[in-house]
């Protein structure tokens, strides 16, 4: 599917239009929820932190810390991923499978038009931009987690961002974006490939819906595993 | 015109098309009618190069379409316009869009050249107000007509019908019907219809091929199958009452 994907590109100025749509719908459209689900995140992950430091001979600056690391090495790239895999996933796979069972894509064939490069290839560019959504998670998070230690009263500002610019390790971002363009490629490509390669009727549309977010979400678990292994040990 | 010669199609044991030979001619419409499973949909899909063939071939206007360079299947393939039976109309474009498809895929025109180009043809299937709607706003009979529209914007030479009239009540069914076979003597297309309407048989078919079992069983018009008296297709054709009896008033007229 992928080498099919390069081959008989649709004209561009079509193609550019199948992209800033799938922007919309892949990226813009999914900022709303990111940014919901990294904002509250943040906040109980530093709530959690700082119920969980009862030493008062650790410093309150952990609590930063701790909130930063866990944001942007594992809960935005990572787990917010896995939440995309649920909602961009089975957004591609429903609507191409659908496009499948109601003849749409025989249509496109019947008129000589490579189908896989006229709705896979806009995706895989839209999710180009996937990184974009992951650093407004990572910043949400963050501030998520401040608001959450203020208003909880669990540290001080001063404490929080101490914290936040501790032992900062500059690889640790590109270590996330590293993850977070193989997980966008693993996002727009699986999903396709499940919707496209579908048969049947409305049923198997959610039953491919399904296994897409099933095999998506295995696929970003074992790359994290793998980019973890060689990137950071 | 189409010319098929000897064409087999098989799917693994099961052998569909069992040597099929037919003329679809140019300006007239073709009909391909038979029971479920007798081959019809597969031998349509072979002859729109959506499915491969083990032996036979398929001439467009002379031209092997199996021989062609890619480059060329396409340039043939902008010359082919298909209904499908669930009209295929794409959910994310209004119907005007749908109808500007081909254009924008296959032309140069500007926008509004399209846009021209698509209201003629909406105006000739009778949509000139449905324009700015979308494909699920309109009813299973205006959805037929923007197919129809969406498949012969861009001037076919060749036109394909996969039960075009499924899911359609009578009237509507006969406009849709009477709708193809003007469009088909107006542009001189070649038209290949995939049916098993015994109405549209009787309405618009100027050259009917019955499928058997893979195998084609009968060719004739419209009038000869009141004639004929083979057993296969008296069997097909008038096995309701209401055909019947049709059948024994035409012949009784003719007498």
């Amino acid at each position: 599917m992928i080498i099919e994907m390069f081959r008989k590109p649709t004209k561009w100025s079509v193609m550019k239009e199948l992209i800033l749509k799938d922007i919309d719908d892949l990226i813009i459209g999914s900022l709303g929820i990111v940014a919901f689900i990294a904002f509250f995140v943040g906040g109980v992950v530093t709530i959690q932190t700082a119920l969980n430091i009862d030493n008062p001979l650790i410093p309150k600056e952990l609590i930063g810390f701790a909130t930063r690391q866990s944001i942007l090495l594992e809960f935005a790239p990572t787990f917010m991923s896995i939440i995309m895999a649920g909602k961009v996933g089975s957004f591609i796979t429903s609507s191409i499978g659908t496009m499948r069972v109601t003849e749409q894509i025989d249509a496109l064939e019947v008129m000589g038009i490579n189908s896989i490069n006229y709705l896979v290839f806009p995706k895989l560019i839209a999710m180009a931009f996937y990184p974009f959504v992951i650093s407004i998670a990572m910043f949400l998070g963050v501030i998520g987690g401040l608001m959450a230690c203020i208003y909880g009263g669990y540290a001080s500002t001063d404490d929080f961002i101490t914290g936040l610019q501790q032992e900062f390790n500059p690889f640790h971002i590109s270590y996330a974006f590293i993850k977070t363009f193989l997980f966008a490629f693993v996002l727009a490509t699986i999903p396709s490939y499940h919707g496209y390669y579908m048969k049947g009727g409305a049923l198997e549309v959610g039953e491919a819906s399904t296994t897409s977010f099933v095999w998506t979400s295995v696929a970003i678990i074992i790359i994290n595993y793998l980019a973890t292994q060689l990137l950071l040990s | 015109m189409i010319e098929v010669k000897k064409l087999h199609k098989s799917f693994g044991e099961a052998h569909i098309l069992k040597g099929i030979s037919q003329t679809f001619y140019q300006g007239k419409t073709n009909l391909i009618i038979g029971q479920s499973g007798s081959g019809k949909s597969v031998f349509l899909k072979c002859l729109l190069g959506l499915y491969d063939y083990e032996e036979g071939s398929i001439e467009y206007d002379g031209e092997v379409f199996a021989n062609l360079s890619e480059a060329k299947k396409r340039d043939m393939r902008a010359k082919i316009g298909m209904v499908f039976q669930g009209s295929a109309l794409f959910d994310s474009l209004t119907i005007e869009e749908n109808v500007m498809f081909p254009l924008r895929m296959f032309t140069k025109l500007t926008k509004n050249d399209m846009r021209e180009r698509a209201n003629i043809v909406l105006k000739r299937v009778n949509l000139e107000d449905a324009h700015k709607k979308m494909p699920s706003e309109a009813s299973g009979g205006m959805q037929k007509r923007v197919a129809i529209a969406r498949a012969i914007v861009n001037n076919p030479k060749y036109l394909f019908c996969d039960e075009p009239n499924s899911g359609l009540d009578p009237k509507t069914a006969i406009v849709i019907d009477n709708l193809i076979h003007e469009i088909t003597e107006e542009y001189k297309i070649t038209t290949v219809i995939n049916t098993h309407d015994m109405n549209s048989v009787m309405e618009i078919g100027d050259n009917i091929m019955f499928l058997k079992d893979g195998i084609k069983a009968w060719e004739g018009t419209k009038d000869d199958i009141f004639r004929t008296d083979n057993k296969v297709v008296t069997d097909f054709v008038y096995s309701s009452n209401l055909f019947k009896k049709v059948r024994e008033a035409v012949l009784k007229e003719n007498k």
